[in-house]
């Protein structure tokens, strides 16, 4: 295993296989590891808010047995002093065991990872990577469909901001057998490089549509993100396309019965509400599996894999 | 037009036309004061027209940054007036120092001392992208 995670294709399949059996085995039965990473400490530097993926990272660390040193919010870091991320990640893990960071500036945990002496888990940087969620994504579907090979998933919503998808994306490449359909408006199309890169480059079967209801049937997964209002100059485009892509009963009706709905969270109103209850729900079991995989990927990187005998 | 032959030196040949200024910044041929001939729309059978650099002095060439401007350049090396030496340029894996990443919300548009850097995200289509933000590089 690396002593760092940047981007989720820092891991080859192997690496997210051992991973994620160690995830499923922590779900077992957690008690049996919750003093493994006794007196080591975790330092989570987010230099940009976060909720879930924060206290995601320090539950994991909490659950393990090990200590959480961090700063309550992005303004008092010493970042906001001029100091550089080198210096800083130099300084912190001369503190700490392992290092969760989140930061705004795309690439900024690549460069904090020359430096780091302790191992370096990127928490997000901007809007380019955030490996723990594809790690949490890959898990929710390999518990809920016992594989990552041979599946139709559908990506639906603002494709071309939204780094989960793209991430995720890339990770999902790798398997057999996986199609992709995009759901999405034309203002919000998945990104040419990405077509020409990675899905075209490796003759990957996609296709990209503009409703929800033509593919419906067609889909194993279905993962949905917000629509944001951001990204749109004209509000009138945004109320319509915000729309378009709400997921409720009506459309599941067109499902098929074992579809794994995902959503990388917050949602607003993309999935309304009445299909929390549905069995096919699964964006909560995601933040659920987060918290494991988190635990995993701390255990991997301290080199404390292999302390608790597998059931 | 005749350019003497150089006895101890480097000729580029095969350059597109019209690019053996950008080639000539990005070697700093300014500032040798050795003899430097700037040859512009040679004909050429093969590629029409063409450019040519002949540098009267023996020094180390960064190949990588020549064959990102131009991997059509072939570079002879001349030792007492004969070729020694002649290498046909590739598309460099990556590139350090020689463009510099246009995305705002990259880290080295912050972080001091930073190299900029990038690799060959495809080679078909030549594309380079920013190593820390994966930003693709536009001339």
């Amino acid at each position: 295993m690396k002593k760092s995670i940047i981007d989720p294709m820092d891991l080859s399949v192997e690496e997210i296989s051992d991973l994620l059996d160690l995830a499923n085995d922590i779900m077992k039965d957690r008690t049996r590891y919750q003093d493994v990473a006794k007196h080591k400490i975790l330092a989570t530097l987010f230099f940009e808010p976060s909720t879930r993926t924060r206290l995601s990272f320090e539950s994991a660390m909490l659950s393990l047995g090990g200590s959480v040193l961090g700063f309550p919010n992005a303004n008092v870091s010493s970042a906001t002093k001029g100091e550089s991320v080198t210096d800083t990640i130099w300084t912190v893990s001369c503190y700490s065991d392992i290092i969760a960071m989140r930061h705004p500036k795309e690439g900024a945990p690549r460069v904090a990872m020359r430096r780091s002496k302790v191992p370096l888990i990127n928490a997000g940087d901007g809007g380019h990577n955030h490996p723990t969620q594809t790690l949490t994504d890959l898990l929710t579907i390999q518990r809920e469909k016992g594989r990552l090979n041979n599946l139709t998933v559908g990506f639906c919503g603002d494709l071309k901001f939204g780094r989960t998808v793209h991430s995720l994306l890339k990770a999902l490449s790798r398997y057999e057998g996986v199609k992709f359909v995009f759901i999405s408006p034309e203002e919000l199309k998945l990104p040419e490089y990405l077509k020409e890169d990675l899905l075209d480059a490796k003759h990957l079967e996609y296709k990209e549509v503009r409703t929800m209801e033509e593919v419906m049937g067609e889909l194993d997964i279905l993962y949905m993100t917000r629509v944001q209002q951001e990204r749109f100059f004209n509000e009138q485009d945004y109320l319509r396309l915000r729309d378009t892509y709400i997921l409720d009963l009506n459309k599941l009706e067109l499902a098929k019965k074992d579809l794994t709905i995902m959503h990388p969270l917050p949602r607003v109103n993309e999935i309304s509400t009445e299909v929390d209850d549905d069995p096919r729900a699964c964006y909560f079991k995601q933040v659920e599996n987060g918290r494991y995989v988190r635990m995993a990927l701390i255990l991997t990187l301290l080199s404390l894999d292999h302390e608790v005998e597998r059931l | 037009m005749k350019v003497d032959s150089i006895v101890n030196g480097i000729v580029l040949d095969h350059i597109t036309a019209g690019k053996v200024m950008e080639v000539y910044d990005a070697l700093k041929l300014d500032k040798l004061d050795c003899s430097v001939a700037i040859l512009k729309n040679v004909s050429s059978n093969k590629m029409g027209k063409k450019d040519i650099l002949k540098i009267d002095n023996d020094f180390d060439i960064d190949l990588d940054v020549l064959g990102y401007i131009d991997h059509n350049i072939t570079v002879s090396y001349i030792k007492d007036g004969k070729t020694a030496e002649k290498k046909h340029l590739a598309l460099p894996e990556r590139i350090i120092n020689v463009e510099k990443c246009k995305n705002p919300r990259c880290i080295t548009s912050v972080e001091r001392g930073l190299d900029q850097e990038f690799y060959l995200a495809n080679r078909e289509k030549q594309i380079y992208r920013c190593i820390y933000c994966d930003t693709k590089v536009t001339k």
